[in-house]
């Protein structure tokens, strides 16, 4: 059974075409990842897979059911949202409480879930405080336990920890991870930080203006991907591209290498001028400038490298990916 | 906390300022409410002194409660004033919810025909009004009245409201919706709520008006079972003898409805349940 199917799904707001063609299938128990730059359409797209807008075409499938004209309450999806969006007049226990009141479950049944979810999630001291007496670290918990609750076949997470700083946004991180194997659902989550995409996804879908560039396991679309794009966007820091001549006169590709895969080497392939180094205690970054363009290297350990003078790095031809003038991957 | 805050001198100069402000702002009240109290004469001779033992008199009361069915105009102010304020929050709620809130077509072209009704005063439109009143029958109704200042009120209530509601988070709408909120409950439970003090500014700028106003009772409903309390209290200022003593009495009891309910509204200006609920 697969989850959700979108089969060319497409939307426009009046003249300005956001969503192009989607096709994306997300299997049962998989934790899927969208990832682009901003503005590239993640959240108009989870919105349409919610019911939040309607697509202009295509066909939307939540559990083999297609749900083009069906409200979101009736999805049998949750939302968590980037500004936790929890009900200011209520306090926990009736914000997780209140959609299987819609529901009209029996009293029980609400009870049960809601304790088992503040369990999961360690609200239980929190139960009868309301949303303005939390810290945004326990908001974003409750709206996590809002979710939970109503026991969805698809979650759906719209950036959800961009609001909280560094520390808790990486527990955090780990919390959904541990929940999703746990609950063992479905989920959909976005954002355009690419350490969340790696480290949570079974599957990332990358998008940039509206179009999915490519789909696959995160090592699949590491080691492996499709065009220029796909390869700077995921990998931190960003992949090297360089004009091919500048090794080799007269190929006109563009070459590309990870900073990792970059070593200080006594006849290295490229010579450069170090313009900046990031001692970062496990790793050293070396940011070099090659006449107009900039090369960043990732060394293991601790080197001693200054500013200003001259180096020469060294990557191994198999470890390089090509691509043509328009951005695509050549073999 | 600031330090100059917590400074002393700061703090004293700071409710000095405000204490005076409270005093020219009360200061006419004040000076209605003392002579009210006295006798003709003595309002004449010491407008300022306070009412006493010599010029202590209830004169100006006992003629207003003697002439006409004061009670009755007093109830038919307030009946007026309290049933527009509930019209003109609802609607103008509801409309701004829609125009904020949903995409059809014509929204923008709707929203300026709104907003061409705060430039344009709704008195220019009197006979119309009348002749449609009459063709009604609603003429010396108190219908009359409350449909009349509805309209008068509603396009700034509809351009207030409007923009507070554009700022309600849309996470938060979107969020009951998928938890199977109706839309009416949207509106009363998470919207409404959020843009309360909006709702008091709104209530507070078409009471007055509302309150004191002298045209249309006089030319919609000056029967007697329907004057409103400023028509009736005319009957005191003569062209050539005015009663002052009645005009002060009947002033200082119009003064008290309006007090009450600028306190209700104003507690719910400063009384702010945002925090929390996003970000
Ligand atoms: N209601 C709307 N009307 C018109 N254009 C819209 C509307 N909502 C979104 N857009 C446009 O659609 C595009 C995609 O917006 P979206 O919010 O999906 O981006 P995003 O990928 O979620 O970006 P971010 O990472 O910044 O959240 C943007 O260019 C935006 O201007
Ligand atoms: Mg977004």
């Amino acid at each position: 059974m697969t989850a959700l199917t979108l089969t060319n799904v497409n939307k426009s707001f009046g003249p300005v075409h956001v969503l192009k063609d989607i096709n994306i299938e997300v299997e049962d128990g998989e934790f899927v990842v969208f990832v682009g730059p901003s503005g590239c359409g993640k959240s108009t797209l989870l919105r349409v897979i919610a019911g939040l807008e309607d697509a202009s075409s295509g066909e939307i499938r939540i559990a083999d059911e297609v749900v083009n004209q069906t409200p979101p309450s009736k999805r049998g999806i949750a939302m968590v949202f980037q500004s936790y969006a929890l009900y200011p007049h209520l306090n926990v226990r009736k914000n997780m409480s209140l959609a299987l009141k819609q529901e009209r479950q029996s009293a029980e049944v609400i009870e049960q879930r809601v304790s088992e979810a503040s369990r999961m999630l360690d609200l239980d001291a929190y139960l009868d405080r309301f949303p303005s007496e939390l810290s945004g670290g326990q908001r974003q918990r409750v709206a996590i336990g809002r979710a939970i609750v109503r026991q969805p076949k698809l979650f759906l997470f719209d950036e959800p920890l961009s609001n909280l700083d560094a520390a808790l946004r990486m527990n955090t991180r780990i919390e959904i991870a541990n929940l999703h194997d746990q609950l063992g659902a479905s989920m959909i989550y976005v954002t355009h930080d690419q350490t969340e995409a790696m480290t949570l996804a079974d599957k990332i879908v990358v998008l940039r203006d509206g179009r999915v560039e490519q789909v696959g396991s995160p090592m699949e679309l590491y080691n492996n991907p499709v065009n220029q794009f796909v390869a700077g966007f995921l990998g931190s820091p960003a992949m090297n591209f360089l004009p091919a001549e500048l090794m080799t006169p007269g190929d006109t590709r563009i070459l590309g290498v990870r900073p990792e895969d970059l070593s200080i080497a006594g006849e290295g392939q490229i010579k450069a001028q170090v313009m900046h180094v990031e001692h970062l205690g496990g790793d050293t970054n070396v940011i070099a400038t090659l006449g107009e363009h900039q090369i960043t290297a990732r060394l293991f350990g601790q080197h001693e490298v200054q500013a200003g003078q001259a180096i020469s790095l060294g990557y191994s031809p198999d470890r390089t990916y090509f691509f043509d003038g328009d951005g695509q991957r050549l073999a | 906390m600031n330090k100059a805050r917590t400074n002393p001198l700061n703090t004293a100069a700071m409710h000095g300022a405000l204490i005076l402000y409270t005093l020219i702002a009360l200061f006419p009240v004040f000076v209605i409410l003392i002579n009210s109290f006295k006798t003709r004469k003595a309002i004449f001779r010491e407008p300022l002194a306070l009412p006493d033992a010599d010029s202590f008199s209830l004169i100006g009361y006992q003629t207003v409660m003697k002439q006409g069915d004061f009670f009755l105009y007093f109830q038919n102010s307030l009946i007026v004033t309290v049933a527009t304020l509930f019209f003109v929050l609802l609607f103008g709620a509801m409309a701004a919810f829609a125009l904020s809130e949903y995409r059809f077509k014509g929204n923008t072209l709707m929203g300026l025909y709104l907003a061409l009704g705060i430039m344009i005063p709704i008195r220019i439109g009197t006979v119309a009004i009348l002749e449609m009143m009459v063709a009604t029958g609603l003429v010396n109704s108190l219908w009359a009245l409350i449909l009349v200042y509805t309209a008068q009120g509603l396009p700034l209530a509809v351009f207030i409201l409007s923009e507070f509601m554009r700022q309600v988070s849309d996470d938060l709408k979107n969020a009951g919706r998928i938890d199977g909120l109706t839309e009416y409950t949207i509106f009363f439970k998470l919207v409404l709520p959020l843009v309360r003090p909006a709702m008091a500014t709104v209530a507070v700028f078409n009471m007055i008006p509302i309150w004191n106003d002298l045209w249309f009772p006089l030319i919609l409903a000056p029967a007697e079972e329907t004057k409103t309390l400023t028509l009736g209290s005319q009957v005191f200022i003569g062209q050539f003898v005015t009663d002052w003593n009645a005009v002060l009495s009947a002033l200082s009891m119009a003064i008290l409805p309006v007090l009450v309910l600028y306190v209700i509204f104003s507690r719910q200006l400063i009384r702010g349940i945002t925090s929390g609920a996003v970000k």
